[in-house]
């Protein structure tokens, strides 16, 4: 059996195709069974996500897969596959196999080593389980893939260093106070940003968010949704010493949070550190207080500086994460390439035609005096039994690999008759001679 | 037997300080464990080096500089075995490896014949005393390398430019915290060792307090650490301050320690 993908990314379409090529989540139902019925797969998944559309198939002849994927594409989105094809890439066996691992493991993604994707690679997945369109090998190559991920994230550090301002501020703020529980957040301002970076901190476990805003209502509306306090804006100073993350939003023009503020805020506070983030443009905070002991500012420049260093961190991790794939590949790939339905027909008769001639010529020795002819009816007719039994299973192995389960039926029919040294031996003589 | 281990030993952790450098280097999680691992092994090394050593000398190895500097360094390395127990800090022992490699590299160059003890030094109070003394040193000797780290760690997150030692030394938090532990251990393990050496001193020399330079030097450190944990008890001293504090009360510390050995011989010069 024969894997394939075709598809187009971020690297090769621009979104004007990537758009039009998509495949929403609500009507996937419908391509998926398309793909099998129309076009000669036995089984499919569509991965469609803002950066990329691949159709994954298992197909019996490669070149045809990948030709006939591309007619579904073109057909599907009614496109001419003219304008499509140069945007379209395709990978087969091995090779997308590897693909696949990468594209799971966020080593395709364009911020290198993103956790979203992986999700969306198992939702695919969950629709084609859902809609009858994976069989064995996609049942098996996905949670190959699953688990190579798992691999991945447990091993190296890919996915480890925020690659976003938000997770980069809350990172920072890890690597000053250690743990976030019982730390307590101020936003002066409540703007968009603020939101995003108050949402991800109090998922670290901040204990209280305060909230100050011009509009006193809009800090009342917004700390609804948190369970904070919203005070007074023209009071925000004196909280500040019970703040130990500032957040700095407002639409201000100048400098609002300034280092004699902070001096002051300090020793009440007993100098325990102070980290200050400002998100806003024109800066709110005086980069001064960066200078005062146990303060630390990060204006959205720096932010961007720490997203870039992350990400340069992360390059460095890909080169395991690859090194891992490859490893894995190898275990997959000779499975799936087992699969095919000839050798597993060539054993099963070997294996029963084995056993025949060790009975008749058990029977032979028993039964003195058997001329030559009588020796003969006895072959005939044991062949004739092994074939009959043999026939209506061998019809539907042949019938069937082209359908979904027909890889299940040739992969139980390996294991029931204990067939996988004998058709592994038979890859490598066919090995050998190619 | 002893000198045989003490070269296996110092061997092991020359063998670690460079895969800990290298980690430091690459940042690679598989390499730390491969350090922390070969780590563990001097120290075994060390803790047989060590026995044997007693066993030799038939006491306490504790007497001359070649004994004391063995057996600190051993306690230097159990002090971080228990951080790594406890707290799981993998970095540290970046800092704390190639220390323990100097100390032993040091007491090896050192003449290492079994000096008979002198009698106003056989007492029970010998091995207690200076256990207890060496093990305050050694929570002063792992909160100076904090305080490195600390300072470094400070510095990365002040320019705000986070590359190389950024990602792997731990939070500002963690770093002062353990610090802070370890000078209340060793500050408490420092009173203690200041009152038995005064009864002992009453007990072998007829007086509680002689002057010698050992005493003077211990009491001018105790000052130190005790006007360093004041101040961050009660005027907030934390952080890259108090990091820097304990750095320069350890060197006064070792700088004493190393001085009075060599003027005055091992064992405060009670042994001449």
């Amino acid at each position: 059996m024969n894997i394939v993908i075709v598809g187009l990314n971020y690297k090769t379409a621009p979104v004007e195709i990537r758009e039009k090529l998509s495949f929403p989540a609500q009507y996937i139902e419908e391509p998926l069974k398309r793909l099998i019925s129309n076009y000669g797969l036995n089984e499919g998944v569509i991965l469609s996500t803002c950066n990329r559309v691949e159709v994954l198939g298992i197909t019996p002849d490669m070149e045809k897969g990948v030709w006939q994927i591309k007619r579904f594409l073109s057909d599907y989105h009614n496109i001419a596959l003219e304008t499509l094809d140069e945007h379209l890439y395709d990978r087969a066996g091995e090779d997308a196999v590897k693909h696949l691992l990468r594209v799971a493991a966020g080593l395709d993604s364009m911020i290198m080593g993103e956790p979203q994707i992986l999700g969306q690679v198992k939702d695919s997945y969950g629709y084609a389980v859902e809609y009858n369109t994976a069989g064995v090998v996609v049942n098996k190559l996905y949670h190959k893939v699953f688990q190579v991920s798992k691999r991945i994230r447990t091993e190296t550090k890919i996915g480890q260093a925020a690659v976003s301002i938000s997770f980069a501020a809350v990172e920072l703020a890890k690597k000053i106070f250690g743990d976030l529980k019982g730390k307590t957040v101020m936003l002066v301002g409540a703007g968009e940003m603020a939101e995003l970076a108050a949402r991800h901190l109090m998922g670290s476990g901040v204990k209280e968010l305060l909230v100050a805003n011009r509009t006193y209502e809009k800090a009342v509306e917004f700390v609804k949704s948190f369970c904070g306090t919203a005070i007074m804006f023209r009071e925000y100073q004196h909280y500040l010493k019970n703040a130990d993350i500032v957040i700095a939003s407002t639409g201000a023009s100048t400098f609002i949070i300034k280092p004699e503020q902070i001096k002051d805020a300090m020793k009440e506070r007993k100098f325990k550190p102070m980290f200050f983030i400002d998100i806003s443009v024109p800066r709110n905070i005086d980069p001064l207080v960066n200078e005062i002991d146990n303060a630390y500012v990060y204006d959205i420049d720096d932010l961007q500086g720490v997203v870039a260093a992350n990400l340069d961190e992360r390059k460095s991790e890909a080169v395991s994460a690859e090194k891992i794939i490859d490893e894995e590949i190898e275990k997959f790939y000779r499975w799936s390439k087992s699969l095919d339905v000839v050798p597993t027909i060539i054993a099963l008769r070997q294996y029963c035609d084995e056993i025949r001639k060790a009975e008749v010529a058990k029977a032979t020795q028993s039964l003195a005096g058997l001329s030559e002819k009588d020796k003969k009816v006895l072959d005939a007719m044991t062949s004739s039994i092994v074939n009959k039994i043999l026939h209506n299973p061998i019809v539907h192995l042949k019938k069937d690999s082209s359908k979904v389960e027909g890889d299940l039926y040739i992969d139980t029919v390996r294991k029931i008759f204990e067939l996988e040294a004998r058709t592994e031996a038979l890859n490598k003589a066919n090995g050998d001679k190619d | 037997m002893s000198h045989f281990f003490l070269y296996i030993t110092a061997a092991l952790y020359a063998i670690a300080t460079v895969i800990y450098t290298a980690y430091l280097f690459t940042r690679k999680d598989g390499t730390v464990i491969v350090a922390r691992n070969i780590f563990l092994a001097a120290f075994a090394s060390h803790t047989v080096t060590f026995i044997s050593r007693w066993f030799e000398a038939g006491r306490t190895p504790a007497t001359s500089l070649h004994e004391s500097l063995t057996f600190f360094s051993w306690l230097v390395a159990l002090l971080y075995v228990a951080i790594l127990l406890k707290y799981k800090q993998k970095a540290l022992g970046a800092f704390v490896t190639p220390f323990v490699l100097f100390l032993l590299i040091t007491a090896s160059f050192l003449p290492r014949e079994i000096i008979p003890l002198p009698p106003v030094l056989e007492s029970f109070w010998l091995p207690v005393h200076v256990a207890l003394a060496f093990l305050g040193n050694a929570f002063f000797a792992v909160a100076f390398f904090l305080g490195i780290m600390y300072v470094i760690q400070e510095r990365y997150l002040k320019s705000r430019k986070l590359r190389g030692l950024y990602f792997v030394l731990p939070s500002l938090d963690m770093i002062d915290e353990l610090n802070y532990k370890c000078l209340q251990y060793g500050f408490a393990l420092l009173t203690i060792v200041i009152i038995t050496g005064a009864v002992w001193s009453e007990h072998a020399l007829g007086s509680f307090w002689l002057w010698r330079p050992r005493q003077i030097w211990s009491l001018i450190t105790w000052f130190l650490y005790a006007a360093l944990l004041h101040g961050r008890i009660t005027s907030g001293w934390r952080g890259k301050k108090a990091a820097i504090l304990s750095g320069v009360a350890f060197i006064v510390l070792l700088g004493s320690f190393i001085l009075i050995n060599l003027v005055a011989g091992g064992a405060h010069g009670l042994s001449r």
